[in-house]
């Protein structure tokens, strides 16, 4: 059982049978790592934002580094027109590192590595630009669909493009995600998994491998969350300040 | 060559596991929807919790935060440009009051030097008359003495020429005659003499 690398994205209960009408909603290690990372991020940024010095500790500069950051992102992408959706993309891309970075330590789960999880969150996100790209633009927000300067002949054509690309936006952000987080997961697992079966002569080399790809997956983890969060900002974006 | 072993094995590997769990769950357990209601509930919980309180609380601290930091030192540069404003104000006062006091100095260093030239020619202009007038007193006075010596010159030439007549001859001559005799010779040569 242990050698098989998709064990560790078993999804299984803890504590009794919760069920909502013909709902199953228990509490499972998916749920115990999703409030994890929560209380995670909230303790810290609540710790970050408690005290106001004119020389931040270091966990009040965390915090600060972090709001600029994303503050820096989402007006680099989507200009100052989105400064309400601030706090949800904060959360979002926290949500989405703390998820990823919990999966780094060994016999955790990984929320992220889940295609339901990122999915539901991905459809938020288009559902969400949508209706805003609605309330600001009406009718006009289909104007989206039909890019400036192509010849009429050709138009039909990119319409269809246009529309399908934009529908299979929740898919790609959901499965970008979720296939990179798995994948690397699995990586490791089989790297382990060689470790052990080539024993003490032959599995150094997959050890090595190993150690690297614990670098690598780490970085993949904070790429992904950026990613998620400014694919949501370029979003955004197109709803906010309509021009193509 | 490792590369290519690994990833063979891989593909292996996911096959073996596909045949051993597909019983089981049918390969991923992403894929297994037992637990996806479950994992809805859960995300939409804690992240409408999480969304809630960063938005609510925290982020709004840490951005009245970041604000105060901003206008405090915002303030302080302003300060720091005020009171260097007013110093370099202060310093160009300074500098006007140093140049006047300099140029009051020059205008009495000047009025004292004319007085004091003034002064010096005034008393110079009394010396000059004083030391004249001093002059012209004793110039009048050599002047009678000149005009009185060739009279007493006469005299004493007439006196000393009768005594020594009268040593010489032994008897009494006219002074008439003597007197008349210098005033002749006089006359004649008095230029030489008193040098007119």
């Amino acid at each position: 059982m242990a050698a098989n690398p998709m064990t560790q994205f078993e999804v299984y209960r803890i504590g009794p049978e919760i069920k909502v009408g013909a709902f199953d909603i228990s509490f499972t290690n998916a749920s115990l790592f999703m409030v994890i990372s929560s209380l995670a991020i909230l303790i810290i940024f609540n710790l970050g934002s408690k005290k106001n010095s004119i020389l931040p500790n270091k966990i009040q500069l965390l915090a600060e580094l972090s709001y600029s950051f994303v503050s820096k992102m989402i007006s680099d992408t989507a200009g100052s027109k989105a400064k309400p959706y601030f706090s949800f993309i904060f959360s979002l891309f926290m949500f989405v590192l703390f998820c990823n970075m919990f999966g780094m330590i060994p016999y955790t789960f990984t929320v992220t590595s889940h295609i339901i999880v990122t999915f539901i969150l991905a459809a938020f996100i288009f559902i969400g630009v949508t209706v805003i790209g609605f309330i600001k633009h009406g009718f006009g927000y289909l104007k989206l669909f039909v890019p400036s300067g192509v010849p009429i002949v050709l138009l039909p054509l990119i319409v269809v493009i246009e529309i399908i690309s934009y529908l299979s936006r929740p898919i790609s952000l959901s499965v970008r995600l979720f296939a990179n987080m798995m994948a690397g997961h699995t990586m490791m697992k089989v790297f382990g998994g060689f470790v052990v079966s080539l024993g003490i002569v032959g599995g150094w080399l997959p050890l090595s491998f190993s150690v690297a790809l614990t670098g690598l997956e780490i970085l993949v983890a904070f790429l992904q969350a950026y990613v998620f969060a400014i694919l949501t900002c370029i979003y955004l974006n197109d709803a906010l300040n309509l021009h193509h | 060559m490792f590369k290519k072993i690994f990833l063979y094995s891989l593909i292996a590997n996911f096959f073996f596991a596909k045949k051993i769990f597909a019983a089981e769950s049918g390969g991923m357990p992403q894929l297994n929807p037992e637990f996806w209601i479950s994992q809805i509930f859960w995300l939409v919980l804690t992240f409408g919790v999480l969304y809630i309180v960063l938005s609510k609380l925290i982020l709004p601290k840490i951005s009245a935060n970041l604000e105060l930091r901003k206008s405090q030192i915002q303030e302080n540069i302003e300060a720091a440009e005020k009171q260097r404003e007013s110093s370099e104000a202060k310093l160009k006062e300074f500098d006007g009051i140093i140049l006047k006091s300099k140029i009051e100095a020059k205008n009495i260093f000047k009025d004292a030097r004319e007085k004091v030239i003034k002064n010096i020619n005034s008393k110079k202009e009394t010396l000059d008359k004083q030391i004249d007038d001093e002059i012209k007193k004793a110039e009048v006075e050599i002047d009678t003495l000149r005009q009185s010596a060739p009279e007493k010159i006469n005299k004493i030439a007439v006196v000393t020429s009768t005594e020594i007549l009268k040593k010489l001859i032994g008897a009494e001559v006219n002074n008439s005659s003597i007197s008349a005799i210098v005033d002749d010779l006089v006359k004649k040569n008095g230029d030489k003499y008193y040098g007119h």
